[in-house]
C-alpha cells in the first residue's frame, strides 16, 4: 500500500463535498431530520407514558437513533464514494492508475469515518441543545459501540459495493437499501427480547445487535458488558474478512465480464 | 528503439460465449505510435481494455515493459497512462484539483511545476482554475491530455482522443502528440474512428475484424494491400464487407 496514493483518493473525495452544496447538505440533512422526528416521539412518549420507564425509552430512542447513524454513515461512506467515481464517469481514471484496491478501499473507510465524526458532532451537540440528551454519558463505552459499528457499517459497505458492481448501476438502491434489511432484526429500537424466540440467535449473530443492547445497558446504568462487546468484535472480524474476500471476489468477476469498463463509462 | 514494449500473444476474450477478441497477437515497439482501427464490434476497445487490466483475457498472454500484467499490474500501470473521449474526470472539481489529485495517485515529482508546463504546452493555462464541468467538449479533452501526461508515461493508450474536437483543435492536438511522441520517445496504442487522424499519426496499424486482426502495416502498406487510396476506404470496404452491412440492414 502506497500512502500518496491513499492521500490522493482522500484529497478527491475531500473536494467533492466541500465543492458540493448538496453533497454536504445530505451528509446533515437526514440525520438531523431523524433526530426531530425521534426526538419529538420520545419526548411525547415521556409525556404520556407517565410511568419511570418512560424516560429510559426516551433515551433508549435517542441513544438507539444516533447509533444507527454511525452504522448506517459508515456503510454509506464506502458505497457512495464507489458510486460518486460511477456518476462521474471517473472510475476508470481510478483503476487505470496503478491503485491498488485495498487503497481504494481503505480509502472509502477513511472517507466515511471523517463523514461520520461531522454527523455524529452535530447530532449529539442538537440532541444536548434540544432534548437535554447527553451522548457522551456513555462514558468510556462509547469508544467500543462506536468502533464495533463502524467495522460492521464497513462491511455491509463492501457487501453492498460488491452487489453495485456486479449488477451495475441499477442496483445503486441498495446503497440505501441494505442497512434497513438487519434493522428489524438488529435489536436497534427496542430490546431483543421483543424479537420472537426463534430470532433472538439471528439476532445475536449481528455484531450491532450487541452494541444496541449494551447501550441500553449502560444507560439503565448496569454498566458494559465485557462478554457482549467481545462477542461483537469477534463477528465482526469475521464479517469485515468474509465481506473484503466477497469484495475481491466480485472484483475478480467484474473484470472477467468487462463490467468495470463498462460501469466506468455508462 | 526495436525492444517490444507490449507484447500480445493469442488474446482471447468472451463475453458470455460472444467472443469479442478470438485470437489476436501482435507486438508494440519501443517508441511506435500503433493505430488499432476497426469497425464497431471489432474488439479493438475489448484490446484496450486488456491492456489496461480492466478486463481479464479468456486465454493468452499479454506483456507489457517484459512483464507479466496480471503479475506487475501495478508496476506497470505507474508508468502508462490513459486517455478516452469516454471518461471524464469529476465535473465539481477545477482543472488544477483533478490535475493534483492524479499527481498525487501516480506521485509526480515536482507536481505544480508539471502542471503548468503540460497546461501551457496544450494552451489552456486559462483554464487551471475553471470547474471542469464547465469546460467545453474541445477544453475538456486537452485537459483530459495533460491528465493523461503528468506522470510521463512510456507507454500511453489514447481511446478516441480526438472525438469530441473541431478541425482545427484536433489538428493542433495530432501535431502535439506526434511532438510529444517525438520528444520523449513514449510509446503509444491509439484507438480513432478518425482515418486522417490515424493517417496522420500512427506509425502502424493494426485493423481489427471480428475479433481477429486482418491487416498490419503501416498506412500506406494496409492502403495498398487493399488496393484503395485512403484509409477510409479501406475501412468502409472491410466494414461492408461479410455480414456487417447485412445486420446493419436488417
Amino acid at each position: 500500500m502506497r500512502w500518496h496514493r491513499i492521500q490522493a483518493l482522500v484529497l478527491r473525495y475531500t473536494y467533492l463535498y466541500t465543492r458540493s452544496v448538496p453533497r454536504v447538505t445530505e451528509i446533515l440533512f437526514w440525520p438531523l431530520m431523524d433526530l426531530l422526528v425521534w426526538g419529538y416521539v420520545s419526548v411525547y412518549l415521556h409525556r404520556v407514558g407517565g410511568v419511570s420507564g418512560a424516560a429510559n425509552a426516551f433515551m433508549f430512542l435517542l441513544g438507539a437513533m444516533i447509533f444507527w447513524d454511525i452504522l448506517y454513515r459508515a456503510q454509506q461512506g464506502v458505497t457512495l464514494s464507489f458510486l460518486e467515481d460511477v456518476w462521474s464517469r471517473n472510475l476508470l481514471n481510478v483503476f487505470v492508475a496503478p491503485v491498488r484496491v485495498s487503497e481504494f478501499v481503505l480509502t472509502t473507510f477513511i472517507v466515511g469515518f471523517f463523514r461520520i465524526a461531522v454527523t455524529i458532532g452535530v447530532l449529539a451537540g442538537l440532541a444536548y441543545a434540544l432534548y437535554s440528551f447527553n451522548i457522551f454519558s456513555l462514558g468510556m463505552s462509547l469508544v467500543p459501540f462506536f468502533a464495533n459499528l463502524l467495522l460492521m457499517g464497513w462491511a455491509l459497505g463492501m457487501v453492498t459495493t460488491s452487489l453495485i458492481m456486479r449488477w451495475g448501476q441499477g442496483a445503486e438502491a441498495l446503497a440505501w437499501g441494505v442497512p434497513f434489511l438487519i434493522q428489524p432484526v438488529a435489536a436497534v429500537f427496542y430490546p431483543l427480547d421483543v424479537l420472537p424466540g426463534w430470532l433472538q440467535p439471528v439476532a445475536l449473530s449481528i455484531p450491532a445487535t450487541h452494541v444496541f443492547e449494551g447501550m441500553r445497558q449502560v444507560l439503565r446504568g448496569e454498566g458494559v458488558s465485557a462478554a457482549s462487546l467481545a462477542a461483537a468484535f469477534a463477528l465482526n472480524a469475521v464479517y469485515l474478512v468474509a465481506a473484503a474476500l466477497f469484495f475481491r471476489y466480485m472484483f475478480t468477476v467484474a473484470r472477467r465480464k468487462g463490467l468495470l469498463a463498462k460501469l466506468g463509462t455508462q | 528503439m526495436n525492444e517490444a514494449v507490449v507484447q500480445v500473444e493469442h488474446l482471447r476474450k468472451e463475453f458470455n460465449g460472444t467472443v469479442a477478441v478470438a485470437d489476436v497477437s501482435f507486438n508494440v515497439r519501443h517508441g511506435e505510435i500503433v493505430g488499432v482501427l476497426g469497425p464497431n464490434g471489432a474488439g479493438k476497445t475489448t484490446t484496450i481494455q486488456v491492456l489496461l487490466r480492466l478486463t481479464t483475457p479468456t486465454s493468452g498472454a499479454v506483456r507489457v515493459f517484459g512483464k507479466d500484467l496480471e503479475r506487475h499490474r501495478c508496476e506497470i500501470l505507474q508508468r502508462c497512462n490513459f486517455c478516452s473521449a469516454y471518461t471524464a474526470l469529476p465535473a465539481n472539481l477545477r482543472v488544477r484539483e483533478n490535475l493534483r489529485v492524479t499527481g498525487g495517485l501516480y506521485g509526480v515529482k515536482d507536481l505544480p511545476g508539471k502542471m503548468d508546463r503540460l497546461l501551457e504546452l496544450f494552451e489552456i493555462t486559462h483554464l487551471k482554475n475553471k470547474v471542469t464541468g464547465q469546460l467545453s467538449s474541445g477544453e475538456s479533452t486537452r485537459v483530459n491530455l495533460c491528465k493523461s501526461l503528468l506522470n510521463d508515461p512510456e507507454l500511453l493508450m489514447l481511446d478516441e482522443p480526438t472525438a469530441s474536437l473541431d478541425p482545427n483543435i484536433a489538428d493542433k492536438v495530432r501535431k502535439l502528440l506526434r511532438r510529444i511522441q517525438r520528444e520523449q520517445g513514449i510509446t503509444m496504442i491509439y484507438t480513432s474512428h478518425n482515418m486522417r487522424d490515424v493517417e496522420e499519426v500512427c506509425d502502424r496499424v493494426l485493423f481489427l475484424h471480428k475479433g481477429g486482426i486482418i491487416a498490419e502495416g503501416t498506412p500506406q502498406a494496409v492502403i495498398a494491400q487493399f488496393n484503395h487510396k485512403t484509409l477510409e476506404e479501406v475501412f468502409i470496404s472491410v466494414a461492408r464487407s461479410g455480414d456487417l452491412l447485412a445486420e446493419a440492414t436488417e
